[in-house]
């Protein structure tokens, strides 16, 4: 139980059916982010470079609410807002 | 009073995941949402520590209250490390430890100095810390936090979950605009009131919505990774060496998080250890790394990894903690409307205090707005008294102790990375019996000292630290 794939299957989630993060200008992230923190700060792996279409692709039915890639994005480029009520992440713990 | 949101008495979670798309159940909460009056004294914005002991200091102080949380249920999205502190809780609700639910009382705190392979630990350990009030605890906040909802609605205040609220109602007049109810994501899903507490936690999106807070910078946030690993049974008291229900904590500081700002922990639960490590946004974007991958390493470490042995992991959590300090506290109180806990900044990171902090501000911000009714006046002259509890209280004092910790932590990396190894070096040397006479290991480990940084450099680091902590 290393990978962290396994460890965001333990997760509980009730996804919306539309997305509650958006990347503001795909043209920021391809020509004005060389390092994309966000496809590795985020404790998800919520967000994933698409070479093929030159965007980040947004998982954002695994998000864990945390907040860093709001203050994570170099060029404030990612509107977060908090999903809808009883949408989103369930801990168990906590 | 009332309890609305997914039912009163908090279905558990498997069933409103089955549910919660069926029209039905949909259509239901929102006839409850109908149900709710559309005017209240007070609102409050969240159901963390200082929402719920802002509401329950409110409804019991005879506050007409709503709180309203956007989780399943108050806890749901909740994250901390997670020790709960006794004193600032009994505050609040006294005896609180008689029926609450909580992990271990803590015995025994340890911190830990990690260099690759070695450890240099200290620590204290009082049983005294076993007996009530006790000092602190460890805690799941999706356990604790709902039961401290389920008092606060005792209380009187009135709960809605699944909520969340988007924005403000003003009232504007000609000299000023006030803050009079809230804007949620519900179809009419406005709702008026003479106050609104936010405290809705790190991400702060509605105190900056407001414009109290500037935009943070990601050296002004930490973020934070968590596991919840399940033990065998018996292997708590055996690997920490406490008595049965006795708790422990670990604070790791240095290799833990692969020498950036921050810290790991370690914590005891019933039958289970917290396991996390928070590291400062800014640096983890420099350093390529995932979160997730700063704790695997601080895992495999061989201090850390027999802790684990035999452990299987149950959650894995995430949540960011502010540590701008005392500099990025905001403006704590406008027109119709006050801040606390996270959303205010208020933690002590050096000390690892937030929940506490947060609870303290809840009070003292419900307390102020008690006086505010009697007074009937709900402007920002009336509220400051909010930000001048604080200052009289240990939340602003201690904040304002450690003011330039943060820089000082940001502008010297050596105190994650060079001086945990040499504290290493040292103490391995110390302790190696090799014939060598201890003088000429003294000599020795000085000179290996001095020569990784100069004689002048670390007495100013350790002034500056002194300076800083001390
Ligand atoms: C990884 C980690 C470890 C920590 N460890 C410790 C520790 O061991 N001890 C300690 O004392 N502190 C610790 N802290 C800090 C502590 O968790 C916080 O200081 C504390 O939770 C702050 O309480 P709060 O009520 O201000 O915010 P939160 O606990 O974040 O609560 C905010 C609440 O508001 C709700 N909410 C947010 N926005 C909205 C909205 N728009 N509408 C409706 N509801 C909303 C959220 O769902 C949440 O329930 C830790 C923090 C982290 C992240
Ligand atoms: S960090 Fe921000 S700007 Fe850079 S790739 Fe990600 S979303 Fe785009
Ligand atoms: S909030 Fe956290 S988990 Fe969600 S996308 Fe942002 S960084 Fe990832």
């Amino acid at each position: 139980m290393h990978t962290l794939e396994d460890k965001l299957f333990l997760v509980r989630f009730q996804p919306d059916d539309h997305s509650h993060i958006h990347i503001n200008n795909k043209e920021l992230c391809q020509h004005d982010c060389p390092d994309k923190p966000c496809t590795y700060i985020c404790p998800a792996k919520v967000y994933e470079w698409n070479e093929e279409v030159k965007a980040i692709n947004v998982g954002y039915e695994g998000c864990l609410e945390c907040g860093t890639c709001r203050y994570g994005c170099p060029r404030d480029n990612i509107h977060w807002v908090n999903p809808r009520g009883g949408f989103g992440v369930m801990y168990k713990f906590g | 009073m009332a309890l609305w949101g997914m039912n009163a008495s908090f279905k558990n979670r498997e069933e409103s995941f089955m549910t919660v798309q069926e029209p039905t159940q949909q259509q239901l909460n929102q006839e409850r949402w109908r149900d709710v009056p559309l005017e209240f004294e007070a609102i409050v914005v969240g159901a963390g520590p200082a929402g719920l002991a802002a509401a329950y200091t409110l409804a019991k102080g005879g506050v007409k209250t709503l709180l309203i949380e956007r989780g399943d249920f108050p806890g749901s999205k909740n994250v901390m490390g997670g020790i709960l502190y006794s004193y600032p809780t009994h505050q609040v609700i006294s005896d609180f430890w008689k029926e609450a639910p909580l992990e271990r009382p803590i015995v025994e705190q340890r911190a830990w100095l990690l260099a690759e392979e070695s450890v240099v630990t200290i620590g204290f350990k009082d049983p005294g810390f076993y007996e009530e009030p006790y000092n602190n605890f460890s805690v799941f906040r999706s356990r604790f936090d709902r039961w401290m909802a389920n008092k606060t609605v005792e209380a009187g205040a009135t709960l809605i979950t699944e909520t969340v609220v988007t924005d403000f109602l003003f009232e504007e007049r000609a000299d000023r605009r006030k803050v009079a109810g809230v804007v949620t994501n519900r179809d009419h899903g406005e709702i008026r009131a003479q106050v609104v507490l936010i405290c809705e936690g790190a991400n702060s999106i509605l105190t900056q919505r407001l414009g109290l807070q500037e935009d943070l910078s990601p050296g002004d946030l930490a973020v934070g990774v968590k596991e919840v690993i399940a033990l065998p049974k018996g292997a708590i008291e055996d690997r920490f060496n406490v008595e049965k229900g006795q708790g422990v904590t670990i604070e790791l500081i240095g290799e833990s998080t692969q020498g950036m700002f921050g810290m790991g922990w370690i914590y005891t639960n019933k039958d289970t250890l917290s396991i996390g490590v928070g590291v400062m946004i800014n640096q983890l974007s420099r350093s390529g790394m995932n979160p997730n991958t700063v704790l695997e390493k601080m895992k495999q470490h061989p201090a850390v990894r027999p802790l684990l042995t035999g452990g299987e992991t149950k959650e894995y959590l995430a949540k960011i903690i502010p540590e701008g300090g005392y500099h990025q506290v905001p403006k704590l109180y406008d027109h119709g409307v006050l801040i606390c806990g996270d959303a205010a900044m208020l933690v002590n990171g050096v000390h690892r205090e937030g929940s506490n902090l947060a609870m303290t501000s809840g009070k003292l911000a419900a307390e102020t707005v008690i006086e505010a009714k009697k007074k009937g006046d709900f402007s920002s002259v009336t509220l400051k008294a909010y930000h001048d509890r604080l200052q009289d209280s240990f939340v602003l004092k201690d904040l304002k102790k450690y003011e330039n910790a943060s820089a000082l932590f940001q502008s010297n990396p050596h105190f994650f990375t060079l001086y945990p190894k040499l504290a290493r070096y040292s103490a391995r040397e110390l302790f190696t019996v090799d014939n060598v006479s201890k003088k000429d290991k003294q000599k020795k480990i000085w000179h290996e000292v001095t020569s990784r940084r100069g004689i002048w450099n670390i007495a100013g680091d350790m002034y500056r630290l002194w300076r800083t902590l001390g």
